[in-house]
């Protein structure tokens, strides 16, 4: 039993597959995500697989600043992703809401509608600071297990001169 | 075919024990051809066998009523559809076998696409229904060529039965037949450039866009023994009968594997080459093109037979 819990363990931190959620982004962070799959990153070292269904999905990567139109499609993907699950929130809209700040179309940041795990500040954030951030979530996952997410624990940021390093 | 032997093929090998490794490890090639060919380093070896045993631990959507069953009912189907169709290959010499099992082979290939039309079409979700009709047009065209190709190397051969089409000269008719199974098997595995009923991203996953956890492994785990059943069919049909002459099951074995692999490069590598055709290139591509040369191949062997 013991050792199927840390196979377990690793197979989650080995496997992380991501769905990727656009509230309201310009769109930066979302070539970044790509970017980070591409040929030069090449994510898929760590088995990350970008999924076309939340529900096949471990850790929901959200860009944007969550607009009005968005929050409830924000919170229905969230629901729709199988436990366990991670959420990574990509850039500094999410985390903060960035330039955008009091704006009346806004309803973020992201962590006031869904517990986030993850934050990956950058405006955008380079690649390889997701991918940092992605392994990191993999990692809270595998850890975390079928706790429910949120508990406060768990987060951690990715500070964007780590990730240059 | 006593019981014991018909387990042991069915459990050891070319059954379970070797197919579910084999179903992992030809994953595991191709995703490994595409990075190569796309200058990336690609995932790590063990990452399908990883993916699988996360898909275990993962909860699944709650589900309720007949539709909730039969949605968890369809992947074990055609999990236990494609296992068996491993084990019914002739891959070791004398290894038994009956008349017709060659049919029995086709009927348990064909039986995953129809689980995974069905489990489209039960999983009520909209893209799951257009992945479903996709896959159901495919089917209809590829399929035609396929059991042509193999019906005209059955009856050049005079049996349906395999192992004595395992051990067969080949000639002129066989190396076209097994020319058509080649082109029929990407549309059979939902690869490049026939891997529009799964359309990643573009229609979310398909029929499996309902599935999560342990039910969407299972759904990896048969499209693996898919693999393994389809590359193995050609395997077997090209392994040259001498093999089982000089060196007995153990070489048999290896010629088995290496032939496999080798299929399966071939296959990587057109999906790594090519993009996903639309539905109606797919299908003309089958109905006009290669149904030509699969009715050519099926008149000549019928032709031969009859003076013979």
């Amino acid at each position: 039993m013991k050792l199927w819990k840390r196979l377990m363990c690793t197979a989650r931190r080995r496997s992380p597959w991501l769905f990727h959620m656009n509230s309201g982004s310009c769109n930066g962070c979302d070539i970044e995500i790509v970017a980070a799959l591409s040929p030069r990153y090449d994510a898929e070292q760590l088995g990350v697989r970008l999924e076309g269904s939340p529900r096949h999905a471990d850790i929901l990567c959200v860009t944007g600043p969550v607009t009005q139109k968005a929050v409830n499609a924000v919170k229905t993907v969230y629901g729709q992703v199988c436990g366990p699950k991670a959420v990574i929130a990509i850039g500094s809209c999410p985390a903060t809401t960035n330039v955008f700040i009091d704006s009346r179309t806004l309803v973020g940041p992201l962590d006031k509608h869904v517990p986030v795990d993850v934050y990956v500040p950058g405006c955008p954030p380079r690649p390889d600071a997701i991918i940092q951030g992605v392994a990191k979530a993999a990692g809270i996952l595998a850890e975390r297990g079928n706790t429910p997410p949120g508990s406060a624990t768990a987060v951690a940021t990715i500070a964007v001169e780590e990730a240059h390093q | 075919m006593t019981i014991l032997t018909a387990l042991a093929r069915l459990l050891i090998f070319p059954g379970l024990l070797f197919a579910v490794p084999a179903a992992w490890f030809f994953l595991w090639v191709e995703r490994k051809a595409v990075a190569l060919m796309q200058e990336r380093v690609g995932p790590p070896f063990m990452q399908p066998f990883f993916d699988f045993v996360k898909l275990l631990g993962k909860d699944t959507p709650p589900r309720s009523g007949i539709a909730g069953l039969l949605m968890r009912a369809w992947p074990l189907i055609a999990v236990s559809a494609a296992a068996g169709a491993v084990g019914l290959l002739p891959v070791l010499p004398s290894s038994g076998g009956f008349e017709g099992d060659l049919i029995l082979l086709l009927a348990l290939l064909e039986l995953p696409s129809v689980c995974i039309i069905a489990a489209g079409f039960s999983s009520r979700s909209i893209f799951g229904e257009i992945g479903s009709a996709r896959e159901a047009a495919l089917s209809v065209s590829y399929n035609i060529v396929f059991l042509l190709a193999i019906v005209s190397i059955a009856a050049s051969q005079h049996t349906f039965r395999l192992e004595a089409l395992a051990t067969m000269h080949p000639s002129f008719l066989t190396v076209l037949g097994i020319l058509a199974i080649l082109i029929c098997l990407p549309a059979k595995l939902h690869i490049n450039p026939f891997s529009l009923p799964n359309a990643e991203q573009e229609i979310y996953a398909g029929p499996m866009t309902e599935y999560a956890g342990p039910e969407l492994a299972m759904w990896e785990l048969s499209h693996g023994l898919e693999w393994v059943a389809g590359v193995g069919l050609v395997a077997t049909l090209v392994a040259p009968h001498f093999a089982i002459a000089w060196g007995g099951a153990w070489l048999a074995a290896c010629i088995f594997v290496t032939i496999s692999i080798a299929a399966v490069l071939l296959l990587s590598t057109l999906a790594a080459a090519t993009a996903r055709l639309a539905i109606d290139t797919s299908v003309r591509f089958y109905w006009q093109c290669t149904l030509i040369f699969a009715v050519l191949a099926i008149s000549s062997a019928l032709f031969v037979r009859f003076r013979s």
